[in-house]
């Protein structure tokens, strides 16, 4: 089994993010920058698959330099080798076209059976990349899963969204995207870690891709930013302290502003 | 007038009220077509709802194989109308399936997407508020057809009477090689609350509650209110209440008229998730909580007597 595990860095969810003034994407340099969570359970996917038969795990990513951390972690963990795309002019592209670079990037690596991949990050929240590479390679895409089995050339998941769950079956290749109840990622050791060292990393460009500046990134996207301004911040109003008729005065200031 | 298309979300032979937000917004671009794909005989079930609300024409793409599949089967349909009628806009609600549905059709179409747009103008302008509100961005897709995933909750529907024309058209038959074949489905019930993400008043609970027994009392209040019940992070990798529930960065973003935070302290990550909301009441035991930086109305104490308390004064303001 030839496995590719799409991983992401992004900015960490617990501090304040902000968009650059200059062309209106994300600041990733002023925030702290981590390896997605949900990427991890991906990446442990396919190492449980690896360890229970044979694969080659190689993980993908798409960034600039700082994602070497995130490739560090997902070697370390155990996957074999790395591609990452780094180029500037990839800078600022849309869902559209990132899905058309990872397309690219996933046919580097050879005959791939398993695309993994998380379900959403939190940064950009499209929640469907995934299902957006596998339109792009022509494969199914078997997405939020919270169980997985490959077998007999056939991937099996238990799919569970807000709207319900099912059970969804394609023949490989396929693209699966993980939920967060379908593992619990292992910590590298320092084994791993040493070993993590020596693993080979490609990094490539876009001219590698066949691709040229003007299909990707901000030129190449189908979706333009016109402008962004940061919501009025809300001050806090009222506050009292509860003396035996919190709920009382909660009931009569909602009377006030016709909420009841 | 141009045709814009929107793809109607619907659950066992009823319409979701995001539909009708929908509509509402395309008719600010042109006529709007509802798009229905079901099994047999599921049009014939929202047309008048869908007629009611501005919609020209329905078209009809209905299959036993709607269901069998993800996401193909209204992927194929849409890519086929948008080939036949160029619209300027396709609508998709912006849910887990309708997230995909959008982004496989831009795929296919080499349209721009916008994903998860809270408001929309004449002009295809349309509005995202990202990182949980703290931004208000104006996008719009520099192709023909822009493909728009709405949030629901965004506007207020309006009526509106359309001819609500319906035409069958032509379900391609799938191609079992691209496609992810689905069995076993089992809807999330929700039982007599509101939806989260749909619901006027949201009390959620955090940490302080303490418990998932406690969470009866969140609930409580939840239902003098008629509202949904929202939970914190901490108290959902607590266990005390199911996952879906879940308000903030890494889950539900809402922004209902009222927002109830019962025992939440307010970390920026449960505050991505509702700051948007017109009123907030907030009610924990430490006077330094973050939340109270936003709320409109907070009280210092405990909310196993005050929420209890605030039920009571509800049930007799309401009977």
């Amino acid at each position: 089994m030839n496995i590719v595990v799409l991983i992401k860095q992004v900015p960490d969810t617990w501090s304040e993010r902000t968009l650059s003034d200059s062309d209106k994407t994300l600041d990733r340099a002023s925030t702290d920058a981590v390896l997605d969570e949900i990427n991890e359970r991906a990446v442990e996917e396919a190492l449980k698959i690896k360890e229970a038969g044979d694969a080659e795990v190689t993980v993908l990513t798409v960034g600039p330099d700082r994602s070497t951390d995130a490739i560090r972690k997902a070697l370390s963990m155990g996957a074999d080798k790395a591609v990452h795309v780094n180029d500037e002019a990839l800078h600022g592209s849309d869902a559209v076209t990132t899905a058309k670079v990872l397309a690219k990037a996933v046919g580097t690596v050879g005959e791939v059976d398993l695309v993994l991949a998380g379900n959403e990050a939190t940064d950009g929240r499209s929640g469907a990349v995934p299902a957006m590479l596998g339109e792009v390679l022509g494969w199914p895409s078997l997405t939020h899963a919270n169980a997985l089995t490959v077998e007999n050339g056939t991937a099996t998941v238990k799919r569970e969204t807000d709207e319900g769950t099912c059970d969804v079956t394609s023949a490989l290749p396929a693209v699966v995207s993980v939920g967060e109840k379908i593992n619990e990622p292992r910590y590298p050791s320092f084994k791993g870690i040493m070993a993590a060292k020596k693993k080979p990393v490609s990094a490539i460009g876009i001219a590698d891709l066949g691709l040229d500046a003007g299909e990707v990134g901000l030129a190449g996207s189908l979706t333009q930013v016109d402008s962004f301004a940061p919501r009025p911040p809300k001050s806090g109003g009222q506050k009292v302290e509860d003396e035996g008729d919190g709920g009382t005065k909660i009931a009569e200031f909602l009377v006030g502003q016709k909420l009841i | 007038m141009a045709e814009v298309l929107v793809l109607v979300d619907h659950v066992d032979g009823e319409i979701k009220k995001n539909t009708y937000e929908m509509l509402t917004a395309a008719r600010r671009l042109g006529e709007p077509s509802a798009v229905v794909v079901g099994t047999p005989g599921t049009a014939a079930k929202l047309a008048e709802g869908l007629a009611a609300h501005g919609a020209e024409k329905i078209y009809v793409a209905e299959s036993d194989d709607a269901v069998n599949y993800l996401s193909t089967p209204q992927v194929d349909a849409l890519a086929a109308l948008v080939e036949r009628v160029s619209p300027p806009a396709v609508l998709v609600a912006a849910g887990a399936d309708g997230r995909e549905v959008a982004g496989r059709l831009a795929v296919r179409t080499n349209s721009g997407w916008l994903n998860d747009v809270v408001d929309l103008d004449g002009e295809r302008e349309g509005t995202h508020s990202i990182f949980g509100g703290a931004f208000t961005v104006s996008a719009r897709a520099t192709t023909d057809t822009a493909v728009i995933s709405w949030r629901g909750g965004s506007i207020e529907p309006e009526e509106h009477a359309g001819a609500g024309a319906q035409e069958t058209v032509d379900v391609p038959a799938i191609d079992e090689a691209t496609s992810a074949k689905v069995s076993n489905r089992a809807p999330i019930v929700g039982g007599d609350r509101p939806e989260l993400t749909e619901a006027n008043v949201v009390v959620a609970g955090g940490r302080g509650v303490g418990s998932a027994d406690n969470f009866s009392v969140v609930e409580t209040l939840a239902d003098s209110l008629h509202a949904a019940v929202g939970a914190s992070r901490a108290a959902v990798d607590s266990g005390y209440y199911p996952n879906q529930f879940q308000v903030g960065q890494t889950g539900k973003t809402v922004s209902p008229s009222l927002y109830i935070a019962l025992g939440i302290s307010g970390a920026i990550q449960h505050r991505a998730g509702m700051q948007t909301s017109k009123t907030i009441v907030a009610v924990n035991k430490d006077p330094e909580a973050p939340i109270f930086e936003i709320a409109d109305f907070g009280v210092v104490g405990d909310l196993f007597s005050i929420s209890p308390q605030l039920s009571e004064e509800v049930g007799k303001r309401s009977s």
